[in-house]
């Protein structure tokens, strides 16, 4: 029995200027000629048409555009309309389609699920394409698209095929040992095992920003009590997310507010102020905000004229060797000129200098983002799996017995292959037949 | 009432494994060969064992199989492979004088209670309502029993090629079965062709051997058989020699004339034990091959070159001879050749070796598309037992992949098919490090002992081996020493103040059970094989902890069993090709979906969903 015909609405809920709506299955082609009371353009061939109501009465008029099987998205005959996008609209249509018979709304992410049943998507594209549809800024947007295009895929495909050649070779001396089989063999694999432990650590490390564009940059704005922290904070939110108010010490708790800046998701976190205080529920507000401030991606410290300077362990907090970059501020240059050159001077009150905040913001994380073309990691998945592999390479370099080192290879292609699909022994014994000579 | 229970068809090593063990099992059992003289034959290369076949004989010997004990009184050298390695991948090998070994095989089987041998040439099978009933003779005669057992080799519409000059034949001088091949079509088995092919036979007394490199067995040799403990036939030594350019040239100009490249062959031969024309052609850079130099008896002039496999045309293998050192004088006794044969595919097989098409026949060896004796033999144990089991009543037998070698085997074979001769290597095994050589006993003699196929005497001695073991596992535990003591004693750990137990220590690389005597000598009691055991255990501790983590999780899959009765088709979320895949071969487990080709992790999900389904639901 063949599944279903589905069909949903592919563009976005709610009022836009037009709508998609995608239909896949068997009966795709016969509802959507039904629908439209002729038959269907030309494979691929937008063409206008009108869609009628089951009564006769004229629904829409809009485009149809057919994918014959298997050069679709889902591998399946797709159909998709696109049509006026009002709410109205919309409803009508796909109550339509659903009367036909043999024809019910897609299940969410029904469509790429068949894709990648028809193995129209690899398990990364998958989650690409989910990223993509849930994008809410350019740079995600940017990322998912990327990373359907297989680079993060295409990566990991590489590393797969080598490491199946490491472990061919380790293969090949343990089970042939009778053929005269290289010399250098197991110390070139054992170069190669130190050569993929680096790049795979060295790639972990680079990426680990990939997920923060899926999850966004944190930004904690911190410093002394009443230099305009939380002002600043609202000045972004664009609206009062904190309360302001000319007493020291308003901000108890870490405020967090999401935004973009640049085509980047930034959430960004007001702190209390740092000073020594014996209000209990302030040195807790304290304590948040250092903890805060130091798990965050991009530091950005305000002082003003009218504000004491950080005390002693604030201070170091806030200096220290681990902390993340921080942009210096001084704000309220209405009221005084910064002591220090070369540091942005802003005023949110008269607004002078916002604007190169922003840039200044902008600039620092495009420097954090990874360099083009290379593949960030962005699903906590991914990280494990190559985390996991990565540990089993380390074991395997320091390894001794041949057995051992080749246990510990075959984890790491298991785990490799939670990316990539898995590692058959097959895989791994053509490899060592097409390379060497085995044979008595 | 039929006369027998079980009937095997052949003599070879799955043939007498298979009629060894139903026998063994109880069941009233004839073994039905072409030619008494030659059961118990080695068709190819004098020798048994190897890397993960020698595994594969401790197996079928752990089962109270014929191999390792038949082997264990012909042997005429004994070498362990991978000596320098570690214990999961040392492979036990013996060559084998071939007459011996034939007339050891006899003895044992002639000697087995519930056996009978008699020399028939089976035409075709009793066949009724897609059960099998026993078999008709080349002479007419019907033989009935409940359960049958083919085991015939490359005797299905073999075929020999020596250069252009092609002949119907099983092996050489012998000649093939064709109708059995023809009713297996006519029932709807599929069957393919597959290729093999063996080297010419050389005299010894006209071979160099002065000049030639010598490989000596080991000494003391060890037995392959849990039960023996030495080894008493005379031992020999093997020698090495190797192609030359003007071998290669010679081949290289010849070859036209060779089957697999002139197109008279388009069968597929194994990868890894390729001729010495497709060696020459894929690794054209290669100066020289290894040839090894085996004799095949004590009084047997007959030596096999083993790395010389050829079907070239007679006059091409006898000018090659010339080419390489110590053979330029050699007589040739017999020229090598390739043999094509039917198979069937083994995917019409359940894991017990019966076939789902007819029921009461069961298929062991090479008709199901693997080579070597060993995997034949490891076929023939399953086949025999399963066959003796639904005569006598009793659960089946089934060995899983994490528990032997021949495990693996019938798991690749009954639910990947094959696309070449199937050899085992230890790469198959997920669990290497736990199917070794060393434990073959404690994971299969008390499967064997439940199902009747291990005599009383093995059965004996094993208990014994095991207390000894369980004994041997308590003092390491319970042994222990400073680090400060340690260091007293000569062995030098991290100075933390932790003590370590005996067993922790054997952890340790340069820790030895000896030196672990030295410091409690309640622990030279114990016997050499247990001492081995607890040095391997302690070295793969961490390992062997997590592999059995893994072997749990696999376990759990394999459990999961879809229902017989399953409607693929009805399943939501499978795509077309999936449903057609599952449909066809109905995978017994959620375990063995899994390892089906194209079955992908979305596609087991649904699987899933639907095997925990509570009964009564569908869809």
């Amino acid at each position: 029995m063949a599944l279903d015909t589905i069909f949903a609405l592919s563009s976005g809920a709610g009022v836009s200027g037009v709508a998609i709506i995608r239909v896949s299955g068997e009966l795709a082609v016969e509802a959507v000629a039904d629908l439209t009371r002729s038959s269907l353009p030309a494979p691929r061939q937008a063409t206008v048409r009108k869609l009628f109501e089951k009564s006769g009465e004229i629904l829409d008029e809009g485009l149809v555009i057919s994918f014959p099987s298997p050069a679709s998205f889902t591998g399946e005959d797709v159909v998709e309309l696109h049509v006026h996008g009002g709410i109205a609209t919309v409803d009508a249509i796909l109550k339509s389609l659903a009367a036909f018979d043999g024809l019910r709304l897609a299940e969410p992410g029904e469509f790429t699920r068949r894709a990648f049943e028809n193995g129209k998507l690899d398990l990364t594209s998958v989650e690409a394409l989910s990223d993509l549809i849930a994008a809410e800024t350019e740079a995600q947007r940017l990322q998912a698209l990327r990373q359907l295009g297989g680079t993060f895929g295409k990566q990991c495909d590489f590393w797969r095929d080598e490491l199946i050649d490491v472990l061919a070779h380790l293969e090949a001396w343990i089970d042939f040992p009778e053929e005269d089989l290289p010399e250098q063999l197991i110390n070139e694999t054992k170069h190669k095992i130190l050569y993929f432990q680096n790049v795979i650590s060295q790639y972990i490390e680079n990426n680990k920003v990939g997920e923060r564009i899926r999850s966004g940059f944190s930004l904690a704005i911190i410093g002394p009590p009443n230099a305009g922290k939380s002002s600043l904070l609202n000045f972004f939110a664009g609206r009062d997310a904190a309360i302001v108010s000319k007493e020291a010490g308003t901000t108890r708790d870490v405020i967090e507010v999401r935004c973009a800046i640049g085509g980047l998701p930034v959430t960004f976190s007001d702190t209390a102020g740092l000073r020594q205080s014996t209000d209990q529920i302030e040195e807790e507000g304290v304590k948040r905000a250092l903890a805060v401030s130091a798990e965050a991606d991009l530091q950005i410290l305000v002082r003003a004229p009218d504000c004491s300077e950080l005390d002693g362990p604030s201070f170091i907090a806030v200096a220290g060797d681990q902390r993340p970059p921080c942009i210096e501020l001084w704000n309220k240059s209405d009221l005084g000129a910064c002591p220090v050159s070369g540091m942005l001077s802003i005023s949110l009150k008269t607004g002078k200098n916002c604007d190169q905040l922003v840039k200044k913001i902008e600039t620092q994380l495009q420097e954090m983002l990874p360099r083009e073309g290379s593949a960030p990691l962005t699903r906590r998945r991914h990280r494990e799996a190559l985390e996991s592999c990565l540990m089993h390479l380390d074991r395997a370099a320091k390894g001794s017995e041949i057995e051992l080192i080749a246990e510990d290879i075959r984890l790491s292609t298991r785990a490799m292959g939670k990316i990539t699909g898995h590692v058959d022994v097959e895989d791994i014994l053509d490899r060592l037949f097409n390379e060497f000579c085995i044979g008595k | 009432m039929s006369e027998f229970e079980v009937i095997v068809i052949g003599g070879g090593h799955a043939g007498c494994e298979a009629a060894s063990a139903a026998a063994r099992v109880g069941a009233k059992t004839l073994l039905l060969t072409h030619k008494v003289e030659t059961i118990g034959e080695m068709s190819c290369n004098p020798a048994i064992g190897g890397l993960a076949k020698g595994h594969m004989v401790r197996e079928i010997d752990a089962l109270d199989g014929v191999m390792g004990r038949v082997i264990d009184r012909s042997g005429i050298q004994f070498r362990v492979l991978n000596a320098s390695k570690g214990a999961a991948v040392r492979g036990p090998r013996a060559q084998a004088d071939r007459k011996l070994y034939r007339e050891v095989m006899q003895e044992i089987l002639l000697r087995q209670d519930n056996l009978e041998i008699r020399k028939a040439e089976v035409a075709d099978l009793l066949v009724e309502s897609n059960r099998v009933n026993g078999v008709i003779t080349e002479t007419g005669e019907e033989v009935t029993a409940r359960a049958v057992i083919l085991t015939t080799g490359t005797f299905l519409r073999g075929l020999i090629h020596i250069g252009k000059e092609k002949r119907p034949a099983g092996r050489y001088g012998e000649a093939p079965t064709s109708r059995l091949s023809q009713t297996l079509s006519s029932f709807g088995f599929s069957l393919g062709r597959l290729k093999t092919g063996t080297p010419p036979r050389l005299d010894g007394r006209t071979i160099n051997w002065a000049i030639l490199a010598e490989q000596k067995g080991d000494d003391p040799p060890r037995p392959f058989s849990f039960l023996n403990k030495e080894i008493l036939v005379p031992q020999i030594s093997c020698f090495i020699t190797g192609t030359t350019p003007e071998s290669h040239e010679l081949i290289r100009r010849n070859l036209d004339r060779a089957p697999i490249y002139s197109g008279q062959i388009g069968s597929t031969g194994p990868r890894y034990c390729p001729s010495i024309e497709d060696k020459i052609v894929r690794f054209s850079d290669k100066t020289r091959h290894q040839i090894f130099l085996e004799p095949e008896g004590l009084e047997d002039h007959t030596v096999y070159p083993n790395g010389i496999s050829t079907s070239l045309p007679k006059d091409v293998q006898i000018e090659l001879l010339k080419t390489i050192p110590g053979l330029e004088q050699a007589t040739m006794l017999r020229p090598g050749y390739a043999i094509e044969y039917d198979y069937v595919d083994p995917r019409e097989l359940s894991e017990t070796l019966e076939t789902k098409k007819l029921s009461r026949l069961f298929l062991a060896g090479q008709i199901n598309g693997t080579t070597g004796y060993e995997e034949a033999a490891g076929q023939g144990v399953v086949a025999g037992i399963n066959a003796a089991l639904r005569c006598v009543g009793g659960d089946r037998f089934i060995l899983d992949r994490a528990g032997s070698y021949i495990g693996v085997m019938i798991d690749d074979l009954v639910s990947k098919g094959v696309s070449e001769p199937y050899r085992m290597f230890t790469s198959r095994a997920e669990y290497r490090l736990l199917l070794r050589a060393d434990n073959a006993d404690q994971r299969l003699t008390p499967l064997g002992r439940r199902v009747g196929c291990v005599s009383g005497e093995r059965s004996a001695a094993f208990e014994a081996k095991l207390k000894d073991i369980e004994k041997a596992r308590s003092l390491l535990g319970v042994f222990a020493m400073s680090p400060s003591a340690l260091k007293k004693n000569g062995i030098s750990v991290a100075q933390d103040g932790i003590t370590r137990s005996a067993k922790r220590l054997l952890s340790y690389p340069e820790v030895t059970f000896e030196r672990l005597e030295k410091l409690w000598p309640e622990l030279s009691d114990f016997s050499l094989e247990v001492r081995e055991q607890m040095e391997i255990e302690g070295r793969y501790d961490a390992y062997l902890n997590r592999q059995a983590a893994d072997i749990e999780a696999f376990r759990k899959d394999e459990e999961l069993k879809i229902p017989a009765d399953t409607d693929f088709s009805q399943i939501g979320g499978l795509s077309n090709e999936v449903k057609e895949k599952l449909s066809k071969r109905r995978p017994p487990t959620l375990g063995a979906a899994s390892r089906m080709s194209g079955v992908t992790p979305a596609a087991l999900t649904a699987l899933l969903r639907h095997v925990r389904r509570p009964a009564g639901f569908s869809g």
